[in-house]
């Protein structure tokens, strides 16, 4: 039986962006991701104008927190793009390096945050009420809503550089925090529940893992990097616009 | 194929600035919230323009879009500036509507 055969040059037309198609599909995400992001900080933006009596919570401290997790972020950033000019250059120990520097920063990073999540519920602030501004009870919705959405893409995005630079070695190491963060936390707390996104993302990364088992070269690292430095954009809006603009010092 | 990777594989030097230059942006905006001398729909603006110049230093270094092909460049950008653009006609104009008239 006659098979047809085509060369590659002749069937598919060369992209329209110049590069290769993963890159291209994580810029379309990242793209629509942050209508996603911007949606929610117009909407965030939005109350604080429209409400003179906005709560400002945020004192010295939370101000100082705010900060340090900023330049976690941005660290982070420096580091991964390092990661990628090890990759770039084939240095795969280093590439290794820099990762690990890139998820220690962002593990920092979302520790930080639930310390500042857990210190404001202790305060009494939960999504449909707050402490300090009865008639304002959408500052709880829209901070939590906002913060969490980024606090959990930067959890996303710390599996998916572990997944890149340990592949299957990963995985025992994600559900041992996962365990130990989950007994570590109390019964009462958000955390409790929350770490589960934990064995969620030990879940997902297993089965890409075991089905599509290879060996991630400098054009994997390049896109998780898209994706990393993406979530540390989102922050230079969201750290100015919620607790900058929320500050009382 | 455009090969992005052998643009910026030679300028380690310059992510050590952009990462500087953030750092920097980050102190001043802090140093504005501490001195509180901007009404708040000011300080919003002065925080925005700041950190719309912090995305394009990480967009363009770190993401490395200035070494993308101009086709990707200005689709990306002009695609989602004009998203952005239509919630900001769209919202804030109500939201001082509301500031200055009240709920009606």
């Amino acid at each position: 039986m006659a098979t047809v055969q085509h060369a590659v040059h002749d069937v598919y037309e060369p992209s329209l962006f110049g590069t290769y198609s993963k890159k291209i599909g994580m810029w379309l995400f990242l793209a629509s991701d942050s209508l996603t992001f911007g949606a929610l900080l117009f909407a965030y933006s939005y109350n604080r104008i429209a409400n003179p009596a906005w709560p400002t919570p945020f004192h010295k401290e939370s101000i100082a927190n705010a900060t340090i997790m900023t330049a976690c972020l941005l660290s982070s950033s420096l580091t991964m793009v390092l990661a990628v000019l090890a990759a770039n250059r084939h240095d795969k120990p280093w590439t290794r390096n820099w990762l690990l520097a890139t998820m220690f920063f962002g593990t920092a990073f979302t520790v930080l945050h639930a310390m500042e999540w857990t210190k404001l519920m202790g305060e009494g602030m939960m999504p449909s009420t707050n402490p300090w501004e009865a008639t304002v009870p959408q500052f709880g919705g829209t901070f939590f809503t906002l913060t969490g959405m980024h606090m959990l893409h930067v959890t996303i995005g710390v599996i998916y550089l572990g997944v890149i630079a340990l592949r299957k070695k990963f995985l025992p190491i994600l559900l041992g925090l996962w365990l130990v963060g989950w007994l570590l936390t109390p019964a009462g707390s958000v955390f409790h529940y929350g770490i589960h996104a934990l064995l969620i993302g030990a879940i997902v990364s297993a089965i890409v893992l075991f089905l599509k088992p290879k060996d991630y070269d400098s054009h994997d690292v390049e896109v998780s990097g898209l994706y990393w430095h993406f979530v540390d954009l989102v922050w230079m809006f969201i750290f100015p616009l919620v607790y900058l603009m929320s500050t009382k010092i | 194929m455009h090969d992005v990777t052998a643009a910026h594989g030679e300028h380690k030097g310059v992510y050590f600035w952009v990462w500087g230059g953030l750092l920097f942006l980050t102190a001043v905006e802090v140093v504005l919230a501490y001195k509180q001398i901007l009404q708040p729909v000011q300080m919003l603006e002065v925080l925005l323009v700041l950190s719309v110049i912090k995305a394009a230093l990480i967009v363009l270094y770190f993401m490395h879009l200035k070494s993308e092909i101009r086709t990707m460049r200005w689709l990306l950008t002009i695609s989602v500036t004009a998203c952005f653009a239509l919630m900001w006609i769209f919202f804030f104009p109500d939201a001082n509507r509301i500031l200055h008239l009240g709920v009606k």
